[in-house]
C-alpha cells in the first residue's frame, strides 16, 4: 500500500500529464504485479464493490475518536470528502502495517458475508494501523468512492511505454468486462486472443467543443454533418448471436433496454455500431429527463417501456464481419453503415445526414436544432478514422446557445473536494405572484475569485442555517444558462432544467429586475 | 477599552501585530514591548503607544491589565483582565505547541475565559513541528536535486521566521520577498536574531538563488515575480493546507500543514488548563466549538465578531 500511496501522492501533487505519465511507468516498473494489476483496475473505475455502509463507518470513527456524531457531520460538511474526515478524525495509529493495496482489497473484500460487529472490530483495528495517505486510500476503497486524478488516458500511456505497446491497441484491451480476479496483467495487455472477451468494447471517439469560426475548418466537402442527438452514447455489439449495450461509462446496460434484443436478427454476427441510446416516440426524440427516469428503475416494467421508448440511434460502424473497420476513412464506414441499416425497423435508426453547400447553410440549420429536439450540430472529417478518447481536429460538437433566465440567489450549501469548505452549491428563484421561487440549483460557472468573493458575501449575509444549507438575503442576481427545460412534477416551480450552469454574476441587477417563472413557462410553451 | 478593536476607539489593547488584529485609527495603544515595534511599523504610529512587559500589571481604574504570552508570533499576548476578584482571560491568538521563536504560551487560570477558535473542529490535528520541517526539507532536498527552485509561501510576520529559524540551513541559501526583508529588519532592530537572509532584488539572477528557499508572501502567488524563480516547485506553509480540497484549490505543489494557532486538541487542553467556569469562542468555528463544550459540561457561548471569514492565511 505504502507504493501505492506514494503514486496517489505523486499524482496528486502536481497537474502536468508529463509528470502524472511518469509517475504512473515508475510505479509499473517498482510495484508488484498483483499490484500492479489492481492499480490498472482502479485507475480505469473497476472498485471493488462497497462492503460495509457509509453511515456505520461514520459512527465507527466518531466513537473511535470520542465525538459525538454531529461534530462528525459538522466536519464532513467543511472537509468536503468523508474519506477524508474519517482519517482526519481518527487518533493517530498505534502501528504499523505492510499490507500491500491487493491485501486490503482482499481485507476489504472479506468483510462481505460479516455480522456488523465483526466488521467493526476489523475496520478500526485497521484504522489504528493506517496513517496519512495509506488512511485516506483505504477509507477511499472501503468507501467505493476511489479516484484520482488521472485520465484513462494517462494509463494507458504509461502502460504502452511499460509494456512497449500501442496506445491504442492498449485502450482498446483495457475496455470491457475484467477483472484481476481472473486475469493477471500480462495477460490483460498481451494475450492476443480478441475473441477472449466477446463483449469487448472499442474506446470511444469524443468531439470537441467548436469554438472557432466553422470557416476555419476549411472545405465543407470534406465534412459530414449531423443532428446532436440528446440521449446517452452508446456502443451495440453482435457478436457469437449474442448483444451486449455499452454505455458511455463504460457499463454494460444489456438488459436495461430489452427493445434492442431484436438487433440480433437485424445485424450480420461480428457488427460493432457506436450510436446514442434516445428515448424516441411518435417519431420523434422525447426529453433527456425522461431517459433518465428510466435509467433510475431498477425494473423496466412494461409501463415504464411504453411511456419512454428508447431506439438506437446509429452513428458509426466499428467492426465489420468481425474486422475492426476504425482506420477505415468514415465515408467508407457510412456507407456501411447505411447499408447495415438499410432494413425497416423501429429500433434501428440511422442518423440522417444534414446536407449543407456552405458554413452559412450549416449555421442556418445548427439553429433549427430545436425544432428537431437536438442540441446541435456535429461534424465529422470524411476522410478520418474513428480514433479513441477525446482528440481535437476530426470531429467537432457544435451547440446552440443555450437558453438564459436571470434569477436571485435564496440558498447556499458548501461545495466537495477542490470547492470543500466555500459555498459553492447555490439554488436559484425568480419572482411568481410577488414571491421567489425556487426553481434550480446551479454549480458551475463561476471563476475561483468570483467563487471566493460570493462565499465571503454569503458568511455574512446569511438569514437562516438549516444543517449544512444557508438561506442568504435575496439580494444576489446571476444569468442561469441551461440546455433545456421541462414540465415536472417533483419541483413546486413546475419545471426541471437540463445542464443549468451560471452563466455571469450580474452585478449591474437589482433583485427586484430578475425574471418572472411566466419567462420560463413560454419557454416550455414554445416547445 | 477594547481587545483588538477593529472600529476606532479612544484605547485600544493590542494582542499582536497581524492585520486582523490590529488596526489603525485608534487614539491610544497598548501592547507588549516585543510586539510594538512592527505594530508601530505598520501603522505607522509614534507616540501613541504604550508597551508592557509580559506579566507587568497594569491598574486603571479598579481594573487590573496584564499580558502574557500566547506563543502565536513574536510578543503576542493573551490578555488578563482582574476585577473585584474575578477573572477573565481573552486568549488572542495562540498555540501551544514552542516554535522556537515566539515566547511559549503560558496557561493562566481564569473564571471567564475567551478563546479563539480558528481551527476548531477534531479534523484539524497537527503534525509535531519536528515533523513537519523534515517534509519540508525533504521537499528542499528533492528540488533542489531536480534542479528546481524551492518557493515557499508563508505568513510575512511570525511565519516567515518561524521557518527560517526551524528549515535546514546546510540545505542552500534562503532568499526572502521584499515584504518580509521588511518586517525582519524591524524585527532585528529590537534585538531579535535571526539567521542570515538575502534579498530578493530586481538585479538578483538565477545563479544566485540555485537550490536555495524562496520565502514570500501568500500575497505573491500568481503574480509575475514569482515567474522569474523558473523551474520551481511551489509549496504553501498553512494550517488551511491540512485538507486535501484547500491544497489542490490553492494550485501549489505541496501545502504544509504549519500553524501558528491551536489546533483541535491544544483548544481543548487550554481550555481544560483555564479551569474556567464560563467561555465564550471567538473567531473561527464558534458554534461548534461552543456547543461541544456545552456538551462537556462547560458554560459556552458563541460570541459574534467581525471575524466570520475564515481567512485562508
Amino acid at each position: 500500500m505504502k507504493r501505492f500511496a506514494q503514486l496517489f501522492t505523486e499524482l496528486d501533487q502536481t497537474t502536468k500529464t508529463g509528470e502524472k505519465v511518469s509517475a504512473l511507468v515508475r510505479y509499473f516498473e517498482e510495484a508488484h504485479p498483483d499490484d500492479q494489476l489492481w492499480a490498472v483496475a482502479l485507475l480505469s473505475h473497476r472498485r471493488p464493490k462497497r462492503t460495509v455502509s457509509t453511515a456505520l463507518l461514520a459512527q465507527w470513527a466518531a466513537e473511535q475518536a470520542r465525538i459525538p456524531i454531529w461534530l462528525f457531520e459538522e466536519s464532513y460538511h467543511v472537509v468536503g470528502d468523508l474519506a477524508e474526515t474519517l482519517a482526519l478524525v481518527l487518533p493517530s495509529p498505534t502501528h504499523s502495517a505492510d499490507q500491500s493495496l491487493r491485501d486490503w482489497i482482499d481485507f476489504i473484500r472479506a468483510l462481505e458475508p460479516l455480522a456488523i460487529e465483526e466488521k467493526k472490530i476489523r475496520v478500526q483495528d485497521a484504522w489504528m494501523m493506517l496513517a496519512g495517505t495509506e488512511r485516506f486510500l483505504f477509507n477511499k476503497l472501503i468507501t467505493g468512492a476511489f479516484r484520482v486524478g488521472v485520465s484513462q488516458q494517462l494509463v494507458v500511456k504509461a502502460l504502452a511505454h511499460h509494456f512497449q505497446l500501442e496506445p491504442s491497441y492498449l485502450a482498446h484491451r483495457l475496455m470491457g468486462h475484467w477483472s484481476p480476479d481472473t486475469t493477471t496483467l500480462e495477460q490483460l495487455v498481451q494475450t492476443d486472443d480478441t475473441h477472449a472477451d466477446r463483449s469487448k468494447p472499442y474506446p470511444f471517439y469524443l468531439a470537441y467543443p467548436l469554438e472557432q469560426d466553422p470557416a476555419s475548418l476549411g472545405d465543407p466537402a470534406d465534412w459530414q454533418a449531423e443532428r446532436k442527438w440528446d440521449g446517452i452514447r452508446g456502443q451495440v455489439i453482435v457478436r457469437h448471436r449474442q448483444l451486449f449495450v455499452w454505455s458511455r461509462g463504460e457499463e454494460l446496460v444489456t438488459d436495461k433496454y430489452p427493445e434492442y434484443r431484436v438487433l440480433i436478427d437485424l445485424l450480420p454476427d461480428g457488427t460493432v455500431l457506436d450510436g446514442e441510446i434516445l428515448p424516441f416516440k411518435d417519431e420523434k426524440p422525447l426529453g433527456f429527463q425522461s431517459l433518465q427516469q428510466r435509467i433510475g428503475r431498477k425494473n423496466v416494467t412494461p409501463k415504464i417501456r411504453s411511456e419512454v421508448p428508447v431506439v438506437f440511434m446509429a452513428y458509426d460502424v466499428l467492426e465489420h464481419e468481425g474486422v475492426d473497420w476504425r482506420a477505415r476513412a468514415l465515408w467508407e464506414r457510412r456507407e456501411r453503415l447505411e447499408k447495415l441499416c438499410g432494413i425497416a425497423s423501429s429500433v434501428l435508426h440511422l442518423s440522417p445526414l444534414v446536407p449543407f453547400a456552405s458554413w452559412a447553410v450549416l449555421a442556418e440549420e445548427r439553429l433549427r436544432s430545436r425544432t428537431f429536439l437536438s442540441e446541435g450540430i456535429m461534424l465529422k472529417r470524411k476522410n478520418s478514422g474513428y480514433r479513441d478518447g477525446r482528440k481535437r481536429g476530426d470531429w467537432w460538437k457544435w451547440k446552440i446557445d443555450p437558453f438564459t433566465v436571470d434569477a436571485v440567489m435564496v440558498y447556499a450549501v458548501r461545495g466537495h473536494g477542490r470547492r470543500a469548505n466555500l459555498y459553492t452549491d447555490y439554488t436559484f428563484a425568480v419572482w411568481h405572484q410577488g414571491q421567489l421561487l425556487p426553481f434550480t440549483k446551479a454549480y458551475s460557472g463561476l471563476t475561483d475569485d468570483e467563487i471566493a468573493e460570493v462565499d465571503r458575501w454569503i458568511k455574512n449575509h446569511t438569514v437562516e442555517k438549516f444543517g449544512p444549507v444557508r438561506s442568504v438575503k435575496p439580494e444576489l442576481v446571476f444569468e442561469i444558462a441551461f440546455d433545456g427545460i421541462q414540465k415536472s412534477t417533483r419541483h413546486k416551480s413546475g419545471i426541471a432544467l437540463r445542464f443549468p450552469r451560471i452563466h455571469r454574476w450580474r452585478k449591474d441587477k437589482p433583485a427586484a429586475e430578475a425574471d418572472v417563472l411566466e419567462t420560463l413557462n413560454r419557454l416550455l410553451e414554445e416547445k | 477599552m477594547f481587545l483588538d478593536p477593529w472600529k476606532p476607539v479612544k484605547r485600544a489593547l493590542i494582542t499582536h501585530g497581524h492585520s486582523d488584529h490590529a488596526h489603525a485609527g485608534h487614539e491610544r495603544y497598548l501592547c507588549t514591548d516585543v510586539a510594538a515595534p512592527v505594530i508601530r511599523h505598520r501603522l505607522n504610529l509614534t507616540d501613541q503607544v504604550q508597551t508592557v512587559a509580559y506579566g507587568e500589571r497594569l491598574q486603571i481604574n479598579q481594573v487590573i491589565f496584564s499580558f502574557h504570552p500566547a506563543g502565536h508570533i513574536p510578543g503576542s499576548a493573551q490578555v488578563r483582565v482582574e476585577h473585584q476578584g474575578q477573572v477573565w482571560v481573552f486568549t488572542g491568538d495562540y498555540k501551544l505547541e514552542h516554535d522556537g521563536l515566539s515566547t511559549p504560551f503560558e496557561p493562566l487560570r481564569c473564571h471567564t475565559l475567551i478563546t479563539e477558535s480558528t481551527f476548531g473542529l477534531p479534523v484539524y490535528q497537527w503534525q509535531t513541528q519536528s515533523d513537519i520541517f523534515a517534509d519540508i526539507n525533504r521537499w528542499w532536498r528533492s528540488n533542489r536535486s531536480q534542479g528546481k527552485t524551492s518557493v515557499l509561501a508563508a505568513y510575512a510576520l511570525g511565519k516567515a521566521q518561524r521557518i527560517l529559524v526551524n528549515v535546514d540551513h546546510s540545505l542552500g541559501p534562503v532568499w526572502v520577498h521584499g515584504a518580509i526583508d521588511t518586517v525582519q529588519r524591524v524585527l532585528a532592530a529590537q534585538g531579535l536574531r535571526l539567521p542570515h537572509t538575502r534579498l530578493v532584488t530586481a538585479q538578483s539572477t538565477r545563479t544566485d538563488w540555485e537550490g536555495g528557499l524562496i520565502l514570500c508572501p501568500p500575497s505573491a502567488l500568481g503574480s509575475p515575480w514569482i515567474k522569474k524563480f523558473q523551474p520551481y516547485s511551489l509549496a504553501i506553509a498553512s494550517g488551511w493546507m491540512s485538507l486535501r480540497g484547500t491544497r489542490r484549490r490553492r494550485g501549489a505543489d505541496r501545502g504544509f500543514a504549519l500553524s501558528d494557532h491551536a489546533d483541535w486538541c491544544q483548544l481543548n487542553e487550554a481550555v481544560r488548563a483555564s479551569g474556567a467556569s464560563r467561555v465564550f469562542v471567538t473567531h473561527g468555528y464558534t458554534e461548534v466549538f461552543a456547543r461541544w463544550l456545552q456538551e462537556r459540561g462547560v458554560e459556552a457561548y458563541e460570541a459574534r465578531t467581525q471575524f466570520d471569514v475564515e481567512a485562508e492565511t
